[in-house]
């Protein structure tokens, strides 16, 4: 046994030994979510109460010495409930703590060993009352494997990691496997890109390793861009090692010396986390020069982005890092030929660097028990939009829409928050990329192949669900406006294209359009994803193209009719006042910017149709439901 | 001597990134971070200091949105408009709060230099929707009568400081 | 790859022969494939994507970054690819200023030209054209970013190029700009006039700017004499706007057709080429023998002459102190015009023809300007000479040749050649060889010199002695060769710069042309020229020499530099304020600017700055004393610079400069003591 592997075991040995003297762990989630809602205070006001019951509190393992240890986790995915607390060793899972609680906390639980009930989780679909976590239905239908030590260990502390066997892998690689060993066994688990193409990181791995030249680089994209995805800012705020040792182990199977981790400047707390991350690694030689005690040498840094959404695409990150306006180039040629600075350049995606440790450790076949054939291994989703449970999830790829929605999801809500059965109206999957997926596709497994069959794709995994209320039309210009902001404006077909998009679609839902529009809209988004730049121009037609697939009624009750079947587009709306709610209380007289309403106190009142310009301030001022929009 | 400490952070920040003209974005980062924006005649300077063309600085400092060349109010507002925020309504948010600070899309700061006002794409606080971030406190779940609270908590907050300096 | 390697294009065969793009090969096969942004000259950048192609087994793919591999099957017209163009050029005429029959670029615009090949009929999409303000400021350029495509052939040969990168990218998606820094007016940064963002941008959003209207004002006037000069380059080109071959000598037709619009006399640039070329090698003989400010080098470009004042302050010197040819004409035919026709200087006008848009910028350096009056009144490029023969309706092939006006029509071939790059050096190569070694030469061409290549180096042996010349053209190139000399990786003797790759035959005032074969043709019609002549070396024009006994007197002498020389000095790049480091708020606030250009920055201008804050500070002058820090007090030789007050003081210490603000407080204080006395 080696120098590293024995300074390893010690620190695992010392720290499951210190951790077991401690009868209490306290785990408070500080992901981006709990913070939000508060979970720093709560955080201090255990610390402080715990003193105060003279317990002997620790916040850092450092040996036997104590009562209860009190830490800071990453995010464990289901922030819409949080701050949330876990009580170890019973697994007591608590929600919506507030600083208030904590006192009762502390005195039912830890000291006496009794479950607070108000605190605990109440399934709302069966009214059930969940005590730890495998009770919920929204983790009972996860398989938490990238995800594992996400929320259950100390993000900020090497330590701890190393004593999940962390790092083992990334030795094991450096010492004991070839670089061809590491790319075949990386080829022979399937995982493929969980970025957004899903290319087979083996196959690029091995493509980067054969290319000539003594420097060569690797790069993790941590340029999370999706509007309502927040997979890969989980991973970096709630496993930063995972990442660097994926990293460590794709470094050593393309001969990379260095290597750079690419974060998104609006995630602040996964820059600093990662950050200290690798400040430890390099402080125990897990990185820097022969490390782990290998002949191996890489060093990486961090780069934070400066919000450009188009950075995510592999060459406009390498312009980026390279101190220019992050603009794509043409492929090829293609960055494991020539990439950063011109060299030989990985580029892979936070989730898949942060799986290959795991699949070194777990073995091939223990992978490829999870997912379908061609698509092994989970694939963590940001689910969001009008279901009950929004949050992180990981599921087994080939799981299907269903499992997702109604298994983790706790199926369709109403706009106002509410359970409405059978309300699925469709899901848009892969961010502004990706396309949407209909009741049709609801059995369909997710997996890399059948959803970009569907006309969608995986991506990186944003999940938005929308119910029946939903006007498609406005879905697919919301996401065109997105991309079309955020097109860095270098080949025409994106920059000129996604604004006529917008333009036409604007003219469908203010009811300007022609049936030539559609025409129009359609060629032009054809043009535009066969003949763009880089995939983020490739793809920026998608959620178009696939809602007027799935959703072509809708699109021709706009344009022929001039009828939005929502009632979300208020341009095509007649706005009427029902003669049997209204109280004549003259509120929305006084609202109406135009004045198109009239009536005495007390009497029914009209809109004037044509006075009226939609805009919908009536509908909000009548606290009766009164005034309602119809078919113009 | 503000000035000059500033200044002297500015060469200290250009010596440590090497004058190297890839370390060009990490160069304005910490540029801004001192400075709140990015003068003019600073980025000339870094041109000069790293050896590129004043324009080529300008196209990068131009080209990501995290970079300002107008100086920004005390509280930079920033209401996220991501997927999942939209979708509960965030721009409702950004509306309202564009309305009590009489802004407009082409006017995005106070005249008294208090607040900036802008959307973000996603602050990955997804489960919170509708979020909004000032400054760096990130607020969640917001309604847009809750946002113009935590606006009135800062103007409130503003005077006393005010009243405070002046009673010294 | 194999010699036999070849794929098919739309059902042919086509070797593939080294060709680096499918684009290249695609042409080779005789077709015509549109694009804005390739340019087999710039870096391949794939964005206006006209050049999409079907693959087999690939797809749709840009030719002009797909490498060829054999067995390919290539087809550049099928129906997706039809529509895909279609809705390009849609797109961009779209978001295009729509004052097509106005625009300078007219008929020769890409965009219009290729919306007609795709039979463009209707835009199915809204205009989006934004009304944005045209950046006329500059003497030689246009900006207008109402035509811009942003295909960025602009931006990249002004920083690969010329490397002087002006212009770039700014903002972002639909709000992106081709703008000088900070949105600055193009007069107020670096642009160095060149051009060539005009001579390369397919549409009307960067032009030559036209002095037209101005030349038919004067010829208008019955009291002006109107005096035209034709640059060398000129001639070989001008006939294709009126659909003649490049290279094509015009010569006779342009006099004639000078004469039919009202010019009063038709003169040869030529002719003060020959007199460049004995004032310039009399001069690098002198500091050949002096060892002084070796190597010289050329100064008849006045791009390259700006680059120089801008970048490499250290080298101002080594420019050669003779003024252009066109700068030459201007000075010595106005003094002799007047003396001869009893006008007043200012009552004749020299209008240059030039194929360059930097001679614009140099007729207005105001070293050029005397009591109000410009030596060259109006320079307007072969392109506008070509529209006012058009706008004069003259039927120019047809035209019955005339001849040029004595003396100063009359040229040798080494006037000639001044047009291509290299000829400079070989002119004075003529008459260096014989005035060295004292013998006459049978021959006269030294091919060494000319070529292709940017960057050449001549080796020759005279009298004894070895020299060693490079003849670079490019801007980029010249940079290059600048920075292995301050390094003393090289040595030359003689440098000549043209900026204009190919030098002035390429310049950015010619008729429009992309394919380099165009230069080429050219070039070659300007040696052509110069062989057809029957005289080849400046010191056998006998009119020169009978300028020198009657008028001029010795070569070099009093009079020649006078008229015939001139100095430069160092630059700054970009006009701007300074930058407020330390600002007192006292009633009397002494003003300390530090220099912080290239120059003084090599020189400390950071410690010095520094020290001088610390001194402000222990001193405690910060309420008296306010320090900013400016980008080039244009004195860079002698760095580090600082003002202080109204005093300059050059190689600053420390203690110079604490001395300084001493004196100037003491000022203060005595003007104070003096006010309140009162």
């Amino acid at each position: 046994m080696n120098k590293t592997l024995i300074g390893f075991n010690k620190i695992k040995t010392d720290y499951i030994a210190w951790e077991n003297a401690v009868p209490h762990r306290v785990l408070v989630c500080a992901g981006t979510g709990c913070l939000v809602n508060g979970s720093m205070k709560v955080y201090e006001e255990f610390v402080k109460t715990i003193k105060e019951a003279n317990l002997n509190v620790i916040v850092e393992l450092k040996d036997e010495e104590g009562d209860v240890f009190v830490s800071k986790t990453g995010c464990q995915g289901f922030c819409q409930i949080g701050p949330l607390v876990t009580i170890l060793p019973e697994g007591i899972f608590y929600t919506r703590v507030k600083p208030k609680d904590v006192k009762d906390i502390v005195e039912t639980t830890i000291k006496k060993g009794d479950i607070l009930h108000r605190l605990l989780y109440i399934e709302p679909n069966m009214l059930k009352v969940c005590k730890e976590t495998s009770e919920i239905p929204f983790y009972q239908k996860q398989r938490r494997f990238v995800l594992g030590n996400c929320g259950m260990t100390d993000p900020e502390d090497i330590r701890e990691y190393i004593a999940r066997d962390g790092y083992v892998s990334a030795a094991r690689a450096c010492k004991d496997m070839s670089p061809e060993d590491i790319c075949r066994t990386i080829l022979a688990s399937g995982i493929r890109g969980r970025g957004g193409g899903g290319f087979l990181t083996g196959k690029k791995w091995d493509m980067a390793r054969q290319q000539p030249g003594d420097k060569k680089y690797i790069i993790c994209n941590g340029d999370e861009g999706d509007p309502g995805a927040f997979m890969d800012m989980g991973i970096m705020e709630g496993n930063p090692h995972s990442i660097i040792e994926g990293m460590i182990i794709a470094s050593r199977a393309i001969h990379a010396d260095e290597g750079y981790i690419y974060v998104r400047a609006e995630y602040p707390l996964a820059v600093k986390r990662i950050r200290k991350a690798i400040k430890d690694a390099y402080t125990l030689g897990i990185l820097g020069k022969r490390i782990l005690s290998s002949d191996h040498t890489f060093n990486l840094q961090v780069m934070e982005g400066a919000g450009a959404f188009v950075c995510g695409e592999e060459t406009a990150l390498i312009a980026s890092i390279e101190g220019k306006r992050g603009m794509p180039s043409p492929k090829p040629p293609f960055p494991s030929q020539s990439g950063l600075w011109g060299k030989p350049t990985v580029i892979n995606n936070v989730e898949t660097l942060s799986t290959i440790p795991l699949i070194l450790s777990v073995g091939v076949n223990k992978f490829r028990e999870m997912g379908t054939e061609n698509s092994p291994g989970t694939k963590t989703f940001a689910i969001t939009g009008h279901v009950l449970n929004t949050g992180l999830i990981e599921m087994p790829l080939g799981s299907t829409l269903r499992d997702m929605i109604y298994g983790v999801a706790g199926g369709i809500t109403s706009d106002d928050g509410k359970p409405m059965a059978d309300g699925f109206k469709a899901a848009q999957i892969g961010g502004p990329s990706g396309g949407c997926l209909t009741k049709e596709h609801l059995d369909l497994p997710i997996d890399f192949d059948s959803v970009k069959e569907a006309g969608a794709m995986v991506g990186s995994g944003g999940l938005v669900i929308m119910n029946k209320n939903t006007c498609i039309v406005s879905v697919a210009r919301f996401f065109m406006q997105f991309t079309q902001s955020e097109s860095c404006g270098k080949c025409v077909l994106c920059r000129e294209g996604t604004k006529q998009m917008l333009v036409l679609l604007d003219d469908i839902i203010e009811g300007r359009a022609t049936e030539e529009t559609l025409k129009i809209l359609e060629d032009l988004a054809t043009a535009v994803q066969k003949g763009s730049l880089c995939g983020l121009g490739k793809t920026a037609p998608n959620p178009v193209l696939s809602t007027l697939n799935n959703f072509r009624d809708e699109y021709e009750a706009h344009v022929k009719y001039k009828y939005c079947p929502t009632g979300k587009c208020k341009a095509l709306t007649k706005f009427t006042i029902d003669e049997n709610l209204c109280k004549g209380c003259m509120l929305c007289a006084k609202k109406c910017p135009v004045n198109a309403i009239t009536g005495e106190r007390k009497q029914v009142h009209r809109i004037d149709p044509i006075i009226c310009i939609r805009c919908g301030a009536c509908i909000e001022s009548c606290t009766f439901g009164a005034i309602k929009g119809e078919k113009l | 001597m503000e000035t000059l400490r500033k200044f002297e952070k500015v060469w200290e920040i250009i010596d440590q990134n090497g004058r190297d003209s890839s370390r060009l974005i990490p160069i304005l980062q910490a540029v801004q971070a001192e400075y709140r924006y990015l003068p003019e005649e600073i980025l000339t300077f870094i041109a000069t200091s790293v050896g590129i063309s004043p324009a080529r600085v300008f196209g990068v400092a131009t080209f990501y949105s995290l970079f300002t060349l107008k100086p920004k109010g005390k509280y930079h507002i920033r209401v996220c408009n991501g997927t999942a925020c939209h979708v509960k309504r965030s721009m409702d948010l950004h509306n309202a709060l564009q309305k009590k600070l009489n802004l407009r899309d082409e006017k995005d700061t106070t005249d008294d230099m208090l607040f900036t006002l802008e959307t973000v794409n996603c602050l990955g606080a997804c489960g919170l929707a509708p979020a909004m971030v000032v400054n760096e406190e990130v607020y969640g779940q917001l309604t847009p009568e809750r946002a113009n609270e935590i606006i009135d908590d800062i103007i409130n907050a503003e005077a006393h400081n005010e009243q405070d300096t002046h009673r010294l | 790859m194999n010699e036999n390697d070849f794929l098919i294009v739309d059902n042919k065969e086509i070797p593939i022969e080294g060709e680096q793009n499918l684009l290249e090969l695609i042409r080779k096969a005789k077709i015509d494939l549109p694009t804005f942004c390739y340019h087999s000259e710039l870096s391949v950048y794939g964005a206006c994507r006209l050049c999409m192609v079907y693959v087999e087994g690939m797809g749709l793919v840009p030719a002009c970054s797909t490498p060829p591999s054999p067995s390919m099957n290539v087809k550049t017209n099928t129906e997706d690819i039809r529509k895909m163009r279609k809705i390009i050029v849609e797109l961009l005429l779209a978001n295009h200023s729509q004052s097509c029959p106005t625009c300078q670029k007219s008929t020769t615009c890409q965009l219009q030209a290729l919306a007609r090949r795709l039979g463009i009929t209707e835009i199915r999409f809204k205009n989006q054209s934004k009304n944005i303000p045209v950046d006329d400021s500059s003497p030689s350029i246009v900006r207008d970013p109402n035509k811009c495509v942003l295909c960025g052939d602009c931006v990249r040969i002004c920083s690969e190029v010329q490397s002087v990168g002006a212009i770039d990218f700014a903002h972002r998606g639909a709000n992106t700009m081709v703008i000088p820094s900070f949105g600055k007016d193009l007069d107020k940064v670096e642009c160095v006039n060149c051009g060539q963002c005009a001579r390369i941008c397919p549409t009307g959003a960067l032009t030559p700017k036209s002095e037209v209207d101005e030349v038919w004002k004067v010829i208008h006037d019955p009291n002006k004499m109107v005096v035209a000069q034709i640059a060398p380059a000129v001639r070989v080109a001008l006939g294709e706007i009126f659909g003649m071959e490049p290279g094509v000598t015009t010569t006779g037709q342009t006099a004639a057709a000078l004469r039919a619009i009202g010019f009063n006399r038709v003169f040869d640039t030529s002719f003060t080429a020959d007199l460049t070329v004995i004032e310039e090698s009399n001069e690098f003989i002198k500091r050949i023998q002096k060892n002084e400010f070796i190597p010289q080098f050329t100064s008849c470009c006045p791009a390259w002459v700006k680059f120089v004042e801008q970048y490499y302050p250290e080298f101002v010197h080594n420019l050669s102190s003779c003024r252009s040819p066109q700068q030459m004409f201007g000075a010595l035919s106005k003094e002799i015009l007047a003396a001869q026709t009893g006008k007043k200087r200012e009552d004749i006008v020299v209008v240059s023809i030039m194929p360059c848009t930097a001679k614009k910028f140099e007729a207005k350096r105001p070293e050029f300007i005397h009591d109000g009056v410009r030596d060259v009144d109006h320079v307007i490029t072969t392109q506008e000479l070509g529209r006012m023969i058009e706008e004069a309706g003259l039927n120019f092939r047809e035209l019955d040749p005339e001849s040029f006006n004595l003396p100063f029509g009359f040229k040798t071939g080494a006037g000639v050649i001044f047009g291509n790059s290299g000829g400079v050096s070989e002119a004075v190569l003529r008459y260096v060889t014989e005035k060295l070694t004292g013998e006459k030469r049978e021959s006269y061409e030294f091919t060494s010199t000319r070529g292709e290549n940017g960057i050449r180096e001549i080796k020759i042996s005279l009298a004894g002695k070895e020299f060693s010349l490079a003849t670079v053209s490019g801007l980029g190139n010249a940079r290059q060769v600048l920075e292995k000399i301050k390094s003393g990786q090289a040595f030359y003797d003689f440098v000549e710069v043209m900026a204009c790759p190919g030098g002035c035959v390429g310049g950015a005032g010619q008729p429009v042309f992309t394919n380099p074969v165009v230069r080429q043709k050219r070039t070659k019609g300007i040696y052509e020229n110069d062989r057809m002549l029957e005289l080849h070396k400046s010191q056998d024009n006998p009119y020169i020499n009978e300028l020198y006994t009657s008028f001029l007197g010795e070569v070099g002498g009093h009079k020649a530099h006078e008229l015939l020389h001139t100095g430069y000095k160092s630059r700054k790049r970009i006009a701007d304020e300074g930058m407020s480091l330390s600002s007192s708020d006292g009633e009397q606030t002494i003003e300390v600017n530090v220099c912080f250009g290239t120059g003084c920055f090599l020189k400390g201008a950071q410690k010095l700055l520094r020290d001088i804050l610390v001194h402000i500070d222990t001193e405690q002058l910060g309420d008296k004393v306010s320090v900013s820090a400016s980008f080039c007090f244009e004195m860079c030789e002698k760095g580090p610079v600082i003002r202080v007050g109204d005093k300059v003081i050059e190689g600053c210490t420390l203690e110079k400069a604490a001395l300084a603000i001493e004196e100037e407080r003491q000022k203060v204080l005595g003007d104070k003591t003096v006010n309140s006395m009162q």
